[in-house]
């Protein structure tokens, strides 16, 4: 049955939007985060999607082919009275844009619906095509 | 005789496995609605319908005297990027409607009209087989 690979895909894709959920979430709550003593601070992450054959020439899935790290330069705010400001009274926080994340969020969320409702069609159709004849 | 009977769902039965075979290239593109630099695919019907019946045998006039490339006058030149764009499996490549920076052919607006009219296509298909499987068993039946 041709049909049952649509699980495969659309379950593949379900499965790398959560991811990229999942990344969004850690994003987002290190938004804030405050740089170590060794001046390392949390560096906005984004996944790489990547197109993968299942089977057949017809089907392709989906996987995260990698996990990047951001390059843009780390946040420095002045506030000299905090514990981790260096001599100069800056602090380096993480270069998390929060307004991208939330758009990026939306955007995972609306694909991974979009895939299951894919999923719940095709599995609709197989149980009417089991009942053929009936 | 009996293959006279089954003759027209034979058709329909073709009709339902490119049907499936469709609403799975639909699922692919949907799947792959976020991957940087992926092509679109989908299939042509009415060809993948002429090639599986062969073409001069089906029960509908398939295949006109119109060239497979779009044109709907025997004048106009066939296109050769949609022509060869097609390949042996009969899926071609869709184009993009609203370039994105990635490379993504895949719009979204289109794929989901484009599944929920083959699955409604695909159930009709479904009734027309159980409609005539039931017209046969009761022609079998004599009741």
């Amino acid at each position: 049955m041709s049909m049952f690979s649509i699980f495969n895909v659309s379950g593949s894709a379900v499965s790398a939007q959560s991811q990229r959920l999942n990344v969004v979430a850690s994003n987002l709550a290190n938004a804030d985060a405050v740089a170590g003593p060794d001046g390392q601070g949390y560096k906005s992450r984004q996944v790489v999607f990547e197109t993968v054959p299942m089977g057949s020439d017809a089907s392709s899935g989906v996987r995260v082919n990698a996990i990047r790290e951001s390059t843009e330069p780390l946040k420095r705010v002045h506030n000299p009275s905090h514990p981790s400001a260096d001599a100069d009274g800056y602090v380096t926080q993480s270069n998390v844009n929060p307004v991208e994340e939330m758009v990026n969020m939306i955007s995972a969320s609306r694909s991974y619906q979009n895939n299951v409702e894919v999923m719940n069609t095709a599995k609709t159709l197989l149980l009417k095509t089991l009942q053929m004849g009936q | 005789m009996f293959a006279n009977m089954t003759h027209a769902l034979d058709f329909h039965a073709k009709a339902l496995v490119l049907r499936a075979e469709r609403q799975r290239v639909i699922a692919s593109n949907i799947a792959n609605a976020d991957t940087p630099g992926y092509a679109g695919r989908d299939i042509n019907f009415k060809d993948a319908m002429a090639a599986a019946t062969g073409a001069g045998a089906s029960t509908l006039p398939l295949s006109t005297s119109a060239p497979s490339s779009g044109a709907t006058h025997r004048n106009h030149i066939a296109l050769q990027a949609a022509t060869a764009s097609m390949g042996a499996s009969g899926l071609a490549y869709t184009s993009q409607t609203q370039p994105s920076m990635d490379g993504n052919s895949v719009d979204m607006d289109r794929e989901r009209a484009n599944f929920v009219d083959n699955s409604v296509r695909y159930e009709a298909t479904l009734r027309f087989i159980n409609g005539q499987s039931k017209t046969i068993l009761s022609a079998i039946q004599g009741q």
